[in-house]
């Protein structure tokens, strides 16, 4: 260490600098002081912070660490409600859905039965309303017939009168008659 | 020269030991209050204002002084959990209080001018002394006799054992030595270094203009230790803390 010897050279410019040959942290004067002062300062940091600074840190954390389980726990349970909101909303517009189905279906039955009822009951009302008409023409048509024979009986008679003939009624009935038959 | 090499600082000054109020013969004993007990009290203020701040403000959401003392806690804790398991937590306040009154004592020691309580081997030895006494007690208060299973690691074949029981107690009564040596060393060498350094730049820079690059490579130096320093601090508090676990841990599980 040459650098040390040049300061006890020059030790006189700066007096009482080097005033110990002893390297302080050897030199045992103030062991004593120093133990004790460590012993007092260490024993009261010790202290405070064992009994009153360290409790409240660690439950500090704690309430913490448990406030964030606790959030997350009810992120959880929130989660599984939505969740199960999701789930029975599907079922509830399957189920809607299908309900919907079986109706439009239902309605479609009822409708088509009552258009064919309907059409049953049309078609007989047809039926029918044919049926009589045809008897009527049946009947005018053996009226009209009727009135020919007569027709046909008087034209004759008149025709045979015209010629100077009297011919009974009967006569004449009986020749239109034949020729009618013919 | 003579004037200009005048101008450095003896680098031992600063471990000076000085009685600010002289408390003498107390049973015989010097217990002067000294400019080292100061900084021992300004180291524990800090520490105490520091987690006693983060302490009360309980709200959920720290702020961040209280989110550095939280990380104190959860450092110390997660240390003391992964080194001496979960049962080592019973030395917890012990273990903080020992690394955070290191920590502050090596941080208020790199303030320039400042002192600091943990250059003298005193200190040291008392702190390493008390743990191997805990380690000790502990260990034998726990385990009782087992607690020498510590010297007679099993699963050796027992030939070996006439060599690994004597290594095993060197390496127990070395303990408190090289705990309390490498914290004292550390502190002692690193703040002699930055004292000489930053002497030698302004020495240099004041013995004329062609000294001036090498007061600036001294000064460049004296920066570059000083970051180193605060490095030191911090890794001698932390080395000191963990292996006071691993000690521990000895204790309360001795049959590795």
């Amino acid at each position: 260490m040459p650098l040390l010897m040049l300061m006890a050279d020059v030790s006189a410019d700066y007096g009482e600098a080097v005033k110990s040959d002893v390297f302080p942290p050897f030199d045992p004067t103030y062991y004593p002081s120093q133990l004790f002062w460590l012993a007092i300062t260490f024993g009261a940091l010790y202290f405070i912070l064992s009994r009153m600074i360290l409790p409240k840190l660690g439950a500090n954390l704690e309430r913490r660490s448990d406030a964030v389980a606790d959030d997350l726990d009810e992120a959880a349970r929130l989660n599984e409600q939505a969740e199960d909101a999701q789930k029975t909303l599907e079922k509830n517009l399957a189920e809607a859905r299908a309900a919907a189905r079986a109706k439009s279906l239902l309605a479609e039955q009822t409708v088509s039965e009552e258009i064919a009822i309907e059409t049953q009951k049309v078609d007989r009302q047809i039926d029918e309303k044919l049926k009589t008409a045809e008897t009527r023409i049946t009947v005018v048509r053996s009226e009209a017939m009727d009135h020919v024979q007569s027709i046909a009986t008087d034209t004759t008679k008149n025709i045979i009168a015209k010629l100077g003939f009297e011919v009974s009624e009967k006569e004449a009935v009986k020749a239109v008659e034949g020729a009618m038959d013919d | 020269m003579r004037i200009a090499f005048a101008a450095i600082e003896d680098p031992i000054k600063q471990f000076e030991v000085k009685s600010l109020y002289p408390i003498k013969n107390v049973f015989g004993y010097d217990l002067s209050f000294t400019n080292a007990s100061a900084y021992m009290v300004l180291g524990i203020i800090l520490v105490i204002a520091l987690f006693g701040y983060a302490a009360s403000r309980p709200s959920l959401v720290p702020t961040r002084l209280q989110s550095i003392g939280e990380l104190g806690y959860e450092f110390v804790a997660n240390m003391i959990r992964s080194v001496a398991g979960e049962d080592g937590l019973r030395f917890f306040p012990f273990v903080f209080t020992l690394f955070f009154f290191i920590l502050a004592a090596n941080m208020v020691g790199m303030v320039p001018y400042a002192f600091t309580t943990t250059s003298h081997i005193i200190v040291t030895a008392a702190m390493a002394l008390f743990v191997i006494g805990l380690v000790i007690l502990y260990g034998f208060y726990k385990n009782g006799l087992k607690f020498f299973k510590l010297f007679a690691p099993s699963g050796a074949p027992w030939p070996i054992y006439f060599i690994l029981i004597p290594i095993e107690v060197i390496s127990f009564l070395a303990r408190p030595l090289t705990l309390s040596l490498r914290l004292f060393a550390n502190m002692l060498a690193g703040h002699i270094m930055i004292k000489l350094f930053a002497g030698f730049a302004v020495a240099l820079a004041s013995a004329g203009i062609v000294w001036i690059p090498f007061a600036l490579v001294s000064f460049i130096m004296g920066i570059a230790l000083n970051a180193l320093e605060f490095l030191v601090a911090f890794l001698q508090a932390y080395v000191f803390a963990i292996l006071t676990c691993v000690y521990l841990n000895d204790a309360l599980h001795p049959a590795h």
